[in-house]
């Protein structure tokens, strides 16, 4: 409300014709259309190779392929920034490193879109890889028996097939890239290239009376990228309905021969490129002594560690921040999202999908565009109560709350649909009353799920920065916004070491995951088909 | 206990749509065995569901003596009308062991202790699963996950015991022996029994009575033996038994059980005679001497005998029996000893 009154005072038509704001749409759409060309390209070929030829060792590529997209965007950004440019610790190391006034390459348009590229390649993955998995074999065999070659077949049958899967992820992509913060915040903004969650930020950061009317204007152009990226997608699918005919299930598989061992080393260089040596760079610049001060056996020190575990008051209280807001967020939602779940699945009401498509608004809206809309609503003190929520942690569990709803609601939905209704209807004819059947039946069978959502949202809470760089204030720093102010101020061994922790946090509960996956209905744990 | 009664029973799930259960009425005896007999989507299941309380009816009523278990406005929640259901896809709960699936109607109850051991222990023992006590429903073969189902049912002693297409996902030597197994729950438990299937054959072999539904309406009820003897109409008549339909002018007929010679003579004044279905079994038509001609256009080996089609000289056709084997395109001359006029 307030933004919109500063709004109509004329602040709209001054923000409209500074020139900075436009530069900031252009850059926004090069690199975000950069990035997601970037992404296609690794992470369709990654979804090609890996679901259709027989090369070995799937389950670790693609695990390791879907790290990149659980590792908070700032820690990429520094990952990479370790590797390249003169003051990487691991270049030093090695004797490689440019010479020192050399510029850092990746503070660029390209650089910031390769990361991008990096950072989604994931999620086309995934797209795609769904969508081949559906093809059916049949399909194959008959264009197979018709003489096609293997070549044709992958021309006129699959590629054709799997066109809604590249378009759709394509689309994701995008639309992630352009409401992205932690990638060009920390590339971007050292040279100057604004995109527009940065120049939000840095409108915050200057915060002046027109600050509302800006931001809410600024972030309804992300939402409006955003829009026009998906009614693309909607254009591009549209009378492509491929439903599949036939048997799918069994995915159709391609013999390498010869190929085989130049297809997995292709694969295993890009795991090696886009995260090992990234992440060796980055544990590389934690074990430095100082910035620029090369690394050697004697000289790494685990101090930066030290600092961040246990002098810095900053850091530990960011960790406890993130901790209590992600278990709070991921235990609470639990308990909305499986009252919600059962009613979404079992209510015969037709409110329920429209229950369904408003839990995915948030979803697909950029985080930094709902962080605005929460500011423009609490920035005056909630009616009646008299209470401001505005500034204090409060603000960021609800817009935690109402970002990771979908994230939530999903495994719990897809258990639901799984659990076949007379289980609980032989229960009813036990006698079983409502609650009774929740705890007896329902919550146990669904429990591998649950327990699946809460690990996803903690992860994906704790290693957000986006909305909480927008909405903290001393004291309720998250473990994001921790790491981008240690980098920000110059500490990037202490912004390095952190990083590595927030790494192994999302490595080691990607593995519980990856554990409890036989468990759980399909497509609970995002990076298994 | 006492009888169950549906009482213009309609069940429509959309507003203004076609009814899938349309103004049935029935009576169940207490004690009785009622199979509901009709082809899939014929409105068998919603009345089960209805009778459980799954689905509430948009017409009639349903009462159990003189309690209304259900009407358009009210209903009685499933879980306060002491019945017991074996799902087609048996519904037991994969996260308890077997035992703790048979005691849970006992341990909501609130029965608990050695008495909920030694009833678990006695419909164990009702349906030969003591030895798999402890065992998961995941580790039992089709046949003993059934038998689980129906100990849960006879653990709590209840009014009305439904069972929805139990024996659909069995193999037909298991099926046999899961009749038995039924019939002898049925005489044991002694409780009213609604059993609903596709199959005329189950339908016969297990129930008192056996009511023949189609396209949401009751055709006819009756036990199994006057349901064989006596079909009402079409459906019924080409739903029981492999009988053959035919139209002969035999509709001014006083009697209904057709024999030869009234066969004969109604084909002999044909002459403003209405044409009427009756219904000729295999087991009644002979092939003798002098009689019909008929062409045989299949031929079937079964083992004891052959099962022929034939066609009758109009192009109608109808099924017989023979020892002798036939050629596909031998002429015969038959004697339909019996028909019954539907």
């Amino acid at each position: 409300m307030t933004g919109f009154s500063s709004l109509f005072d004329g602040g709209a038509r001054a923000l409209l014709t500074d020139p900075a704001v436009w530069q900031a749409v252009y850059d926004t759409l090069t690199t975000s259309f950069l990035g997601m060309i970037a992404a296609v390209i690794l992470g369709g070929g990654f979804a090609l190779l890996l679901t259709l030829f027989n090369v070995r060792g799937k389950t670790a590529l693609g695990f390791l392929f879907m790290l990149p997209t659980m590792i908070p965007p700032q820690v990429t950004a520094l990952s990479w920034i370790g590797m390249t440019g003169p003051s990487s610790a691991l270049l030093k190391a090695i004797g490689l490193a440019p010479p020192l006034g050399s510029p850092q390459p990746l503070y660029s348009i390209g650089g910031i879109a390769l990361l991008y590229g990096v950072q989604n390649a994931p999620l086309v993955f995934l797209s795609l890889r769904a969508g081949l998995l559906a093809l059916p074999r049949d399909g194959v065999e008959a264009a197979r028996l018709s003489g096609a070659s293997s070549w044709q077949v992958l021309k006129d049958i699959i590629l054709p097939l799997s066109l809604p899967g590249f378009v759709a992820g394509a689309a994701i992509a995008f639309v992630s890239c352009v409401g992205n913060f932690g990638i060009p915040a920390i590339l971007g903004i050292p040279a100057s290239i604004y995109t527009l969650p940065t120049l939000i930020y840095s409108k915050f950061a200057a915060f002046g009376p027109n600050t509302f009317a800006d931001v809410s204007l600024l972030s309804g152009l992300i939402a409006i990228l955003s829009v026009i990226g998906l009614t693309v997608e909607d254009r591009v699918l549209r009378g492509r309905d491929y439903r599949v005919i036939g048997l799918s299930g069994q995915v159709a598989m391609f013999r390498l021969g010869n190929w085989r061992l130049l297809g997995e080393l292709v694969l295993w260089l890009a795991i090696f490129i886009t995260l090992v040596m990234p992440l060796t760079a980055l544990i590389a610049s934690s074990l430095a002594p100082a910035y620029g001060v090369p690394l050697t056996p004697a000289t790494a020190t685990l101090d930066a560690y030290r600092e961040v575990l246990f002098k810095q008051t900053i850091t530990r209280t960011a960790f406890f921040n993130s901790v209590t807001l992600s278990l709070t967020t991921a235990i609470g939602l639990l308990v909305v999202t499986v009252l919600t779940g059962y009613y979404l699945v079992r209510s015969k009401s037709r409110v329920a999908p429209v229950v369904s498509a408003l839990a995915e608004i948030p979803y697909a809206l950029p985080g930094i565009v709902l962080a605005v809309a929460l500011i423009l609503v609490f920035a005056a003190p909630i009616p009646i109560i008299g209470i401001s929520i505005y500034g204090t942690i409060w603000i960021i569990l609800v817009a935690y709350f109402s970002s990771f709803f979908a994230v939530s609601l999903k495994p719990v939905v897809s258990a639901f649909r799984q659990l076949d209704p007379s289980l609980e209807e032989a229960a009813r004819l036990s006698g079983a009353g409502f609650g009774r059947r929740l705890i007896d039946i329902v919550v146990p069978l669904v429990a591998p799920a649950a327990g699946a959502s809460v690990i996803l949202v903690f992860l994906i809470a704790c290693n957000e920065l986006t909305v909480s760089a927008i909405l903290w204030s001393a004291g309720t720093q998250t473990l994001g916004v921790a790491i981008y102010n240690l980098d920000d101020s110059g500490s990037f061994n202490l912004a390095a070491a952190l990083s590595v922790l927030v790494v192994i946090m999302v490595i080691a509960m990607m593995l519980v995951l990856e554990l409890m996956a036989k468990r759980l209905p399909k497509g609970v744990v995002p990076w298994r088909s | 206990m006492a009888k169950l009664i549906l009482n213009r029973l309609s069940k429509a799930f959309e507003a203004g749509g076609r009814p899938a259960v349309n103004d049935v009425s029935l009576e169940v005896r207490d004690g009785g065995f009622l199979a509901l007999l009709g082809p899939s989507g014929c409105g068998k299941t919603t009345v089960l569901r209805m009778i459980a309380g799954f689905e509430q009816p948009t017409d009639g009523s349903i009462l159990l003596g003189d309690r209304v278990l259900a009407d358009a406005s009210d209903m009685v929640a499933p879980e306060h009308r002491n019945m017991a259901m074996v799902f087609q896809s048996y519904a037991l709960w994969p996260h308890m062991s077997v035992a703790d699936n048979v005691g849970y109607p006992l341990k909501v109850r609130g029965i608990s202790g050695q008495k909920r051991e030694q009833k678990i222990r006695e419909a164990l023992n009702a349906v030969r699963l003591e030895a798999y006590a402890d065992r998961r429903p995941a580790d039992l073969s089709g046949g003993q996950r059934q038998r689980v189902a129906l100990a849960r049912c006879l653990v709590t002693e209840p009014d009305v015991v439904l069972l929805d297409e139990p024996l659909a996902n069995l193999d037909r030597h298991l099926r046999q022996e899961m009749e038995e197994t039924f019939r002898e729950f049925h005489a044991r438990s002694g409780a009213t029994m609604i059993y609903v299937t596709h199959d005329q054959a189950e339908a016969m072999a297990l129930a008192t009575d056996v009511a023949v539904m189609s396209e949401g309406r009751l055709l006819q009820v009756a036990s199994p033996q006057e349901i064989y003897a006596r079909p009402e109409g079409r459906l019924v008549g080409g739903l029981v038994g492999q009988g053959a339909i035919l139209k002969w002018p035999a509709a001014l007929l006083e009697n209904r059980l057709l024999d030869w010679d009234m066969l004969q003579q109604s084909l002999s004044h044909t002459d403003g005679q209405d044409c009427a279905d009756i219904l000729v079994r295999p087991q009644d038509v002979e092939i003798a001497g002098e009689g019909m001609a008929a062409t045989v256009t299949s031929v079937l080996f079964e083992g004891e005998r052959y099962a022929l089609k034939l066609a009758l000289g109009d192009e109608q056709n109808l099924r017989a029996f023979s020892r002798q084997p036939v050629q596909v395109g031998d002429r015969v001359s038959i004697v339909i000893r019996s028909a019954w006029r539907l």
